[in-house]
């Protein structure tokens, strides 16, 4: 790789929930433009690493760093701000707002009018709320016609459940992201939608330009859209590597197979 | 592997999308056609400035038909829970943010005002310096209150406020070190708002002020919660984990959102203050606090317009249903009745059905009445304005009731729990004898004992307006989880 330092770098990051070890001395990079996926079986830490990278939780130790500065000790509103943007395994729209004001909240980031300038009106306050306003038309556009026209003023809670799953990932979006932390994103999908996110994560690296770090358990999904696959079991990175060489790993089928599955096969 | 299905999003195919919300646009647009519908869409298509133009005409003209008196009561404490319930809608409408101890800054900016004002300590300072330093009294101890209580929500934030707001009345009843609260017998003799030499003194002068405080609070509002900071407090009031992972500086917005409804409090009552002459503590008690509630949460939660229809509503049906006028009771009480039957009951022939029984029921009873007793209809009528001589051919009004109407009252809530589980005809044929029965009760008993009536009578027109519309006047339905 080039001497430029990776994207979001992770150092020997531990996660303690009392005597459970949740994360045990995780290392994981993931360089500009890279779509890294995170397998393993259910517990395994996958969240709990997407909770430690947004602030969430404060790893017990260890390092995160994004663009080679650390993110440890930040509250979540500085993560998002510095550039980490995320869905959730289980959905957490702002049910009674608007789509598109879902899509305009998060855009606090990159605005600065105040309490009296938005009391006034002020001309800078009003060009803000107008580049607002385009930059969430802009990241709906995205999902084609499924987030357009009079669903813009529908109250999130009528959508969908895979638009609600679209609209997540466009929320995240409006961050402008440097890198974009998907959790489960084809969960609870039938199979033509699932087929339709998997094109969707590629369509976001290569039209969006976002650097992408995927939670997935779906793998068809996992090997249409993977450039590299980290596998976790019990908070320890197993395997890594493309998703041939992880999907073969034996320790990774005996995770999620057992143990006599390795000897059998 | 499988085959992979293709995606089916043809324009022409049915969209996989296609939710409830959408198939329900046809009801929709059907239920926006009637009367009501008229009302709420050309509501919905003024630009919002004249609509608040159009409130401040119609409210401008007020003092040209009434009293004073009934100036200050309807009108002038109408725009005094407006303003009570605009600074609670943006810490419970908007932020989803509890707060049970939001009338102590009502009372902190009251009582700001009368300590540097009036005769208690021969503090006299004018109003343009004491309002702005009882507006910023109230929005620091909003501060500290949020400070203290940042991390917590829902019950937990509910607890610790409700304490302030007990807190604060025992501060002014008891503690009164160095005589500064005036202990129990409150401030009286409170200077008049004078800015820039123009002295307020009468109740009209004080009405015209509030309506300018409205005016300004509420287009600061308007802006406000259509800019970045409304969409923050909307973001935290549905998910606050969520805002604060999509860069929302959460706990500033709290603080924010507490700090502007304590400011709004104290501003208003620095208003009210001077225009009672006098404050007390029992001014500032939880039942101005349930009533402030009353006002947002009938209006509809996180609507502005919906305050001003709510205060509306609660004020002036609970001052109308004051001791001193029980002709104006009456008109309500038989207003609400009429009303209530010509939205409910249909179709019309059956409305006209249970109006016409009703009547001969009325009128059958009171001949019989009449005929078997000589004193039982010779009752006297309670104050009936024009109504007096309708009512008296009507009901029947013992001269000497004793027990009677008692028992009626409890019967009626019998009769009216029966009615809400009975359907078609039954129900029909069980409303005409109801109705007369609360005629009768009205008369007999509760026109004669106004103060009780009066909380009844709130109480009951409060619990049927909150179940014909869950979410409020002007409110949207909302959804907790799905």
């Amino acid at each position: 790789m080039s001497a430029r330092p990776p994207i979001l770098e992770l150092r020997k990051v531990s996660m303690d929930f009392g005597g459970l070890h949740v994360i045990s001395e995780l290392d994981l990079q993931v360089d500009e433009g890279e779509i890294v996926s995170v397998i393993g079986p259910n517990g395994a830490g996958k969240t709990t690493l997407f909770n430690l990278v947004t602030g969430v939780y404060r790893p017990t130790e260890g390092d995160i760093l994004l663009d080679g500065k650390s993110l440890v000790g930040l509250p979540p509103h500085v993560i998002a701000k510095r550039g980490v943007g995320r869905t959730f395994q289980t959905l957490r729209l702002f049910l009674n707002m608007t789509v598109k004001e879902n899509v305009m909240a998060p855009a606090w980031a990159h605005t600065r009018s105040g309490v009296l300038s938005s009391i006034l009106r002020t001309p800078r306050m009003r060009r803000e709320e107008r580049e607002i306003s385009r930059l969430a038309e802009e990241k709906l556009a995205f999902f084609g016609q499924r987030l357009m026209g009079y669903r813009w003023n529908q109250p999130a809670y009528s959508l969908s459940y895979a638009n609600r799953r679209r609209l997540e990932i466009a929320r995240a979006t409006a961050l402008k992201p440097r890198i974009l932390l998907l959790d489960e994103p084809a969960a609870g999908m039938n199979p033509a939608e699932t087929h339709e996110i998997t094109e969707l994560v590629g369509k976001l690296r290569t039209e969006g330009g976002y650097t992408i770090l995927v939670i997935e358990h779906d793998m068809h999904v996992v090997e249409g859209i993977s450039d590299r696959v980290v596998a976790l079991d019990h908070g320890v990175k197993i395997a890594e590597g493309s998703f041939e060489e992880v999907a073969t790993n034996d320790r990774v089928v005996e995770a999620y197979l057992g143990a006599s599955a390795t000897t059998t096969k | 592997m499988s085959e992979i299905p293709p995606i089916t999003d043809q324009p022409d195919a049915p969209k996989i999308g296609v939710d409830s919300w959408v198939a329900a646009s046809e009801e929709r647009v059907e239920r926006a056609r009637g009367a009501r519908g008229l009302a709420l869409g050309a509501f919905e298509r003024t630009p919002p400035p004249f609509r608040l133009a159009a409130f401040v005409a119609v409210a401008c003209t007020l003092p040209l038909f009434v009293s004073s008196g009934n100036l200050f009561r309807y009108g002038f404490f109408t725009l005094v829970y407006v303003m009570l319930g605009l600074g609670l809608n943006v810490v419970v409408g908007f932020s989803g943010l509890l707060d049970l101890g939001y009338v102590a800054f009502y009372g902190i900016g009251a009582y700001t005002y009368a300590i540097l004002s009036s005769d208690l300590h021969g503090i006299h300072w004018p109003a343009e310096v004491t309002i702005p330093i009882a507006i910023v009294v109230a929005a620091v101890l909003g501060l500290i209150l949020g400070l203290s209580s940042r991390r917590l929500l829902g019950d937990y934030l509910a607890i610790v406020t409700l304490f302030f707001g007990q807190a604060f009345v025992t501060f002014v009843n008891n503690a009164n070190p160095k005589g500064l609260t005036g202990g129990a017998n409150g401030i009286g003799n409170i200077d008049n708002i004078s800015v820039f030499g123009y002295t307020l003194t009468t109740t009209r002068q004080y009405y015209y002020f509030i309506l300018a405080a409205f005016v300004v609070v509420f287009a600061a509002l308007w802006s406000l919660v259509r800019s970045r900071i409304g969409r923050a407090w909307m973001a935290l009031r549905e998910d606050a984990l969520a805002a604060s992972l999509m860069s929302i500086p959460v706990n500033r917005l709290k603080l924010l959102a507490f700090v502007f409804g304590a400011g709004i409090a104290g501003l208003t009552g620095a208003i009210v203050g001077p225009a009672l002459t006098g404050v007390a503590p029992g001014n500032f008690d939880t039942s101005i606090l349930i009533t402030i509630y009353a006002v947002v949460i009938l209006g509809g939660a996180g609507s502005l317009a919906g305050v001003v229809i709510g205060a509306i509503v609660i004020n002036v049906s609970y001052e109308l249903l004051t001791p001193a006028t029980p002709d104006r009771a009456r008109w309500l009480f038989y207003g609400v009745l009429i009303v209530a039957l010509v939205a409910k009951v249909r179709p019309w022939s059956r409305l006209v059905t249970v109006l016409v029984t009703t009547a001969a029921l009325g009128f059958a009873l009171h001949e019989l009445a009449a005929v078997s007793s000589s004193t039982a209809t010779t009752g006297e009528v309670n104050t009936g304005g024009f109504l007096t001589g309708a009512i008296r051919s009507w009901v029947v009004i013992p001269e000497s009731p004793g027990r009677l109407p008692d028992y009626g009252y409890v019967l009626l809530i019998a009769m009216i729990l029966v009615l809400t589980t009975v359907k078609g005809w039954w129900r029909v044929a069980l409303l005409a004898p109801t109705l007369y029965l609360a005629a009768f009760v009205w008369e007999n008993l509760l026109i004669e004992q106004p103060s009780v009536t009066r909380l009844i009578l709130f109480g009951a027109l409060l619990v049927a307006l909150m179940n014909l519309r869950p979410q409020g006047l002007l409110g949207t339905a909302r959804v907790e989880i799905v």
